[in-house]
């Protein structure tokens, strides 16, 4: 059968399972647009193609699937090289279509041309430039292959347009040949036994479970290797939801704004079990003083990751559902030969102490100014843990992972590694398209929310409903934390004001609901009046206090020990000299 | 220590594969101090051969991330009392009146061709480990050098095997069995 580049391009997306694409059509990409009219991929029309590749995000997050954004040659896709980034640091599963200048007049500045897979070398997993319509079919199941499997990461195919244009002989290929990539999935049984043997072994053992846990759908496993063993766990701010946040044994988030018993737990654990996460300066601190006594397991599907910050006695290549399901027989094993798991009645008494002594906490008076982690406790009491949550990056998003319960995968969504403001209201719209049975809610910052604002445009024309609770605190906010912590409070371009825009003005001109709340009375009324409305997107304002500060804290670059649980444990730099570097 | 390491890394023959390699090199902070490409005994595959000077723990990180480019097939570091190492290099050197004869005694001793003369200059072909190469250019200094090309190392490891039957070096402390044979990830 022949067909041009085009049709086979949807012909392999509908091969590979795709039902939504987020995009924005343009010149080179243009012939892509006329089948896609009569295939049964359903395509977003985004209003940024940031939004469309964070869209695309969302959608993967949410359902575990590869999340695709098509954008045109030139600006296209540069617009779309955030999103990828984004999606390598925090290994999303994302196919970029883009389209290119015709083969031709490729390297010769034409009209939007733009060297789109040189520019995007370092921010992806892989990418490719097609030359040839023959070659659309196998390149775009090698992209999904590749994207989906091992490590997941963002995959860009570069399509010129005379590529779209002429004709091929259809043939989808029967499988992937890729010499050069073969990721382990299957973890070594006697480095698994070794490292039952030092379970077995440790008294202050900890679980560090990272996104990995999530990605590679092993929480069951997670759930049976914990609970069996009688492991604490914490997760990091990928892996929210990889545990339970309600059981027992789960101790919340680590890292600069991590939980104290969580934190304090790994400083003082004689044995880390990593699992599917990677020792980032946000949850190590400083490194060398980080978790001094422990012992490490670390099991990751990506060898670059083991040792590469902190050195691992017992080192685990794998898919983290294949060793973790592993590990819990092994240690099973073991535990029936001992008679029980082990005794570690003071390690875990000692955690209980912690949470009971230094939970979060803020203080909300009645008359006071309106504090952001109430209006999170709230929405949480009314929307519930089967709520899928996204946050943009700063304050509310810690808030957001603090004060929000996380029962469940894939019910919470966010810009980690790379830390990218704008990130929710596209990744909620994406979420929201890949799960519509279910209510998503945004958690996010107001200056978050201005960067990506327009795709609630998108939301509205497409249907495709959700709420955006703006934590506006009318400041950069976790910006001006660090300035009035470390630069004398010598505020500096983070000023952006309550009103200016009128979110709620802004809300109605986009088609949504604008609702607001300035006191912590007309808190709950706001929530269950935006939980009523289920045919149109919802923005709530949340005016909330703006000298607010974000609690615990471990100041960058220095160690996890000298974690602050509140105001009263300051120390404000005297010289701006002083201010963390990391 | 920083210390003078040799790769080999075999690669897809595809557009764009140096760019890769090299670019991840400079991302990550690294300097190469030589490279050279070239076909291979099989083809569409293409071997790569990397001089770097880096410290052992940030070779493994680099090593690693090679692996995990799709277009990378194997990745051997060479162990130096293992390996043949040879480089060619292209000297124009100075050589008037009497220095034109010590220059030629020169290229005798060092068992090099001389592929170009004119009255005031000869060009050498001189090809070597890069030990003998430096020996021989210290000397030829003296007579004043008008022009170089150096191609970078190429290395082979001695004994039957070719580099395809071989896995990386550290492969065994990964923990995967076969962690790295095929990369990626």
């Amino acid at each position: 059968m022949k067909v041009t580049g085009a049709q086979a391009l949807f012909k392999s997306l509908e091969g590979e399972g795709v039902d939504i694409v987020f995009g924005i059509p343009g010149g080179a990409i243009l012939p892509a647009y006329d089948p896609l009219l009569d295939s049964s991929v359903r395509h977003v029309l985004c209003r940024h193609e940031q939004g469309a590749g964070h869209a695309a995000e969302g959608y993967a997050w949410a359902t575990g699937k590869v999340g695709v954004a098509m954008a045109t040659s030139g600006p296209g896709g540069c617009n779309l090289v955030t999103a990828l980034a984004d999606a390598k640091m925090d290994s999303v599963p994302m196919v970029a279509i883009t389209g290119q200048v015709p083969t031709p007049v490729v390297g010769n500045d034409a009209f939007q041309e733009a060297d789109i897979t040189g520019i995007t070398m370092p921010v992806t997993k892989h990418n490719m430039l097609v030359t040839d319509p023959g070659d659309v079919a196998e390149t775009i199941r090698e992209a999904f292959h590749i994207a989906r499997t091992g490590r997941p990461g963002p995959v860009l195919v570069d399509l010129p347009k005379d590529v779209l244009v002429n004709e091929t002989t259809w043939k989808w290929p029967d499988s992937v040949s890729l010499p050069g990539y073969k990721p382990t999935t299957k973890g070594n049984m006697r480095q698994i036994s070794e490292a039952a043997k030092l379970i077995m072994r440790a008294k202050r053992p900890v679980l560090y479970v990272g996104g990995g846990v999530i990605k590679a759908e092993a929480t069951k496993e997670l759930y049976k290797l914990a609970t069996a063993a009688q492991l604490p766990v914490v997760t990091t701010l990928m892996a929210r939801g990889a545990f339970p946040d309600s059981h027992e044994l789960c101790l919340g988030m680590p890292g600069m704004h991590g939980n104290y018993t969580a934190v304090t737990a790994m400083q003082k654990s004689d044995l880390l079990i990593a699992l599917g996460a990677r020792f980032d300066d946000r949850v190590t601190g400083k490194l060398d003083a980080f978790a001094p006594d422990a012992t490490v397991i670390h099991v990751d599907i990506d060898p670059a990751e083991i040792g590469k910050n902190r050195v691992v006695e017992v080192p685990i290549v794998g898919d983290c559902k294949d060793v973790i399901g592993k590990l819990a027989n092994e240690l099973g094993k073991r535990q029936d030969e001992a008679g029980g798991v082990p005794d570690r009645k003071v390690w875990l008494g000692q955690l209980d102490t912690w949470k009971t002594t230094y939970p979060y906490r803020y203080d909300q008076q009645s008359d006071g100014p309106l504090k952001p982690q109430f209006c999170i406790e709230r929405l949480y009491e009314a929307a519930g843990s089967d709520t899928i949550v996204v946050s943009g990056v700063g304050q509310h998003q810690m808030w957001a992972s603090q004060f929000w319960h996380f029962e469940k995968p894939r019910h919470w969504i966010n810009s980690g590694g790379l830390g990218t403001m704008g990130f929710a209201v596209p990744a909620a719209l994406g979420a929201a398209a890949g799960q519509p049975d279910k209510r998503v809610i945004a958690i996010d910052g107001d200056g978050c929310f201005q960067m990506t604002a327009q795709e609630l445009a998108t939301s509205t024309t497409e249907n495709i409903p959700f709420i955006t609770a703006i934590i506006n605190n009318a400041y950069l906010g976790m910006v001006r934390q660090w300035q009035e912590l470390f630069y004398k409070e010598r505020y500096s371009q983070v000023y952006l004001s309550y009103d200016t825009p009128d979110y709620v003005k802004l809300a109605e001109a986009y088609g949504c609901v604008g609702l607001r709340a300035e006191h912590a009375d007309e808190v709950d009324t706001v929530i269950e009046k935006a939980l009523s409305i289920t045919d149109r997107s919802v923005v709530i304002d949340f005016r909330v206090d703006s000298n607010e500060m974000c609690f615990p804290m471990v100041p960058a670059g220095a160690s996890n020990d000298e974690i602050i649980t509140g105001p009263e444990g300051l120390k404000r730099a005297d010289d701006p000299a002083e201010a963390p570097i990391a | 220590m920083s210390t003078l390491h040799t790769l080999s890394v075999l690669v897809e023959d595809r557009p764009g594969v140096l760019t890769r390699v090299a670019g991840l090199f400079a991302a990550r902070g690294f300097n190469i101090d030589s490279l050279a490409v070239g076909p291979t005994e099989r083809a569409g595959l293409s071997r790569m051969t990397i001089v770097v000077t880096v410290d052992k723990k940030p070779l493994e990180q680099i090593t690693k991330q090679l692996n995990k480019l799709i277009n990378v097939i194997k990745i051997l570091e060479h162990e130096p009392a293992d390996t043949v190492e040879r480089e060619l290099m292209l000297v124009k050197v100075r050589a008037e009146g009497e220095a034109r004869a010590r220059v030629l005694e020169f290229c005798q001793v060092f068992r090099v061709r001389v592929s170009d003369a004119t009255h005031q200059t000869l060009t050498i072909e001189a090809t070597g480990s890069p030990d003998k190469l430096s020996a021989l250019l210290e000397l030829l200094g003296d007579f004043g050098i008008v022009e170089l090309a150096r191609t970078g190392r190429i290395a082979l490891t001695r004994g039957n095997r070719g580099i395809r039957e071989r896995t990386l070096r550290s492969a065994k402390a990964a923990g995967g069995e076969d962690a790295w044979d095929g990369g990626g990830v």
